[in-house]
């Protein structure tokens, strides 16, 4: 069978997320890979694909991939990359495409240039023999190039160390990042999940036509959104009763003093055009049993309360308070108490070891200290393997881990699970003082700052003076 | 809510309550919503049913139609069948209504849609 070679051009973002997310799009599609150069953290992936259609499924669904691009040159400098262009259109390379109307795109990574700079690359192929017109917004032919000088920001060889060029066959799925961007949402809550993030889970559970999904604390519903984009049924549970009837406080802060009006989960599946993918939302407690005990899933996806910007709750009383019936409202409210971030990831691992079809994925988020995290404290359970766990970092101190699971096997009784994350009271609490040391230092350091300054100033007059 | 998520909910985290297996529908206000039929997803979804439970749902809330209480046996291939299995499943939406506990009667709302199976403190073993 006839192979061709391709380079795979990333974003140079959520690196650590973009082998899992390539793997398990490539293992949904059963389009076999074959590595040309080992996987790095160099913003691309030289493989070998069966066909240009698998390729362009592979990355009509990556959200990391830039583009796909059908590799004439590899070199190691430009003149080299020219020489070998030269000979390849030379033996006609370049024919099928010789009267198509055509672009060239530049990239070039760890380093900057000017539009003039650009051009000058540009017009540096022209020796190659188009004869079709340039048309930079339709053109029946995109061309790439691109010079890579390292991925140290700070130590930018002169010139590049990799040149690319080839023929682009295909765009990513990165448009639906935009697509699904916040921003235009009609239904978002104070933890939504930013697009591309719910985009990648979708990936990496490996969610396909027809899946059934569940996404056991739903919110806002942002990560069931981006599972339906990608052919699955969802359905989503929260304790939130206002949450998914669209009525807590609003989120923006331009329309903060106007309630939320017919917003809710499946708003966003009409705005998306998913709808049809929507199943239900229901409000429950997911500490508590309520599916039938025979129900399996083909994928769990889930982004568990940390108590940072949401309460991690369950229904329960620690002392006996009174439980509150709101007067002529068919609603319960009942009391709710503290439910600990390792309680809510081992009782999610147990019931995915119980209501997910084998080798099914199972993914969530925890938040970690970064100091103290290590690997010894991520969550286990004898059903499942871990599969990917990737580190998204939020500030100097903090981070969340996307934890990836495959369930191995079926559940018996002599199961064990175990999750030693240091607990969302401690995570919380350092989360807030930690940056408020912080906070304490820099201003300490502003202030004696200003004080040498001024210390400096009055010595600088006093010489003036003499 | 729809009909598929009627097929999997239970009332057994109740205190007392065995199955709680299937929840009695009332419902007051019924929507039908086209929704484009998927085949994989429906010849998917039917293995995970309990069918007898489908069926009898489907005729609880008015919506009785010729499905017999036997699932068929090569449905894989009946699109007619694939179809008309879709539209109960979900394309009818409970809007307004109640799912009740077998064993209890305990009654959880569903309000616009969205069933309400939150228990309070003390109906929690």
């Amino acid at each position: 069978m006839k192979r061709f070679q391709y380079l795979l051009w990333f974003a140079h973002e959520h690196v650590s997320f973009r082998l899992h997310e390539i793997e398990a799009i490539a293992s949904v599609l059963k389009i076999p890979i074959k590595w040309i150069e080992p996987p790095s953290d160099k913003p691309w992936y030289l493989v070998e694909l069966p066909s240009e259609e698998a390729v362009q499924k592979l990355s009509a669904r990556s959200v990391t991939m830039r583009r796909a691009i059908h590799l004439w040159a590899d070199e190691p400098t430009v003149p080299r990359l020219h020489a070998s262009l030269k000979e390849k259109c030379l033996n006609g390379l370049l024919e099928p495409y010789k009267l198509k109307s055509f672009k060239v795109d530049v990239d070039l990574f760890c380093n900057s240039q000017t539009q003039e700079e650009k051009l000058e690359r540009i017009e540096s192929f022209s020796y190659m023999p188009f004869q079709g017109h340039v048309d930079l917004m339709n053109p029946d032919v995109t061309f790439q190039y691109i010079e890579y000088y390292g991925l140290d920001p700070k130590i930018v060889p002169a010139n590049p160390t990799r040149t690319f060029f080839g023929r682009v066959v295909s765009e990513s799925g990165r448009q639906l990042i935009h697509e699904l961007s916040l921003k235009r949402r009609k239904f978002i809550g104070n933890t939504s999940m930013d697009p591309q993030l719910s985009l990648l889970m979708a990936n990496l559970g490996k969610v396909s036509n027809g899946d059934l999904v569940l996404d056991p604390f739903v919110g806002s519903g942002s990560l069931l959104v981006a599972a339906a984009k990608f052919g699955g049924h969802v359905i989503g549970t929260d304790i939130d009763f206002l949450m998914l009837h669209g009525r807590t406080r609003p989120t923006r802060k331009q329309t903060r003093h106007i309630a939320r009006k017919d917003e809710s989960i499946e708003a966003n599946m009409v705005q998306y055009s998913c709808v049809d993918k929507y199943i239900d939302v229901i409000v429950a407690d997911s500490a508590i049993p309520f599916w039938r005990s025979d129900v399996e899933f083909d994928c769990i996806l889930a982004d568990p309360p940390y108590g940072i910007r949401e309460p991690t709750e369950r229904i329960g009383s620690k002392e006996s308070l009174p439980i509150i019936k709101k007067e002529g409202s068919s609603v319960h409210f009942p009391s709710k108490i503290e439910y600990g971030l390792n309680e809510i990831i081992k009782d999610l691992m147990w019931f995915s070891s119980k209501h997910l079809k084998l080798h099914g994925r199972l993914l969530f988020w925890v938040p970690v200290f970064r100091q103290d995290y290590n690997d010894a404290q991520i969550a286990r359970h004898s059903c499942f393997q871990l599969i990917g766990n990737c580190e998204q970092v939020l500030t100097t101190f903090t981070a969340r881990r996307l934890l990836v699971f495959e369930k191995i096997k079926m559940p018996q009784d002599t199961d064990e699970c175990s999750s030693a994350i240091p607990t969302s009271s401690t995570f919380r609490e350092k989360y807030f003082t930690h940056g408020d040391e912080n906070r304490l230092t820099r201003k300490q350091k502003k202030a004696e700052a200003a004080k040498n300054k001024e210390i400096w100033f009055a010595k600088l007059n006093n010489v003036n003076v003499k | 809510m729809k009909l598929l998520t009627h097929n999997l909910l239970s009332s057994k985290s109740l205190k007392g309550v065995k199955v709680g297996y299937p929840l009695r529908i009332v419902a007051k206000d019924v929507k039908i919503n086209e929704s484009k039929f998927n085949k994989e997803f429906v010849k998917k979804i039917i293995p995970k049913l309990d069918w007898q439970v489908f069926i009898n749902a489907a005729v609880q809330i008015g919506h009785n139609n010729d499905l017999s209480d036997e699932l068929i046996d090569d449905y894989e291939n009946n699109d007619e069948f694939l179809k008309k299995v879709h539209h109960l499943l979900v394309e009818i939406e409970i809007i307004n209504g109640e799912l009740i506990c077998p064993e209890t009667d305990r009654v959880f709302p569903i309000s616009d849609g969205i069933p309400n199976l939150l228990l309070n403190v003390n109906e929690v073993p």
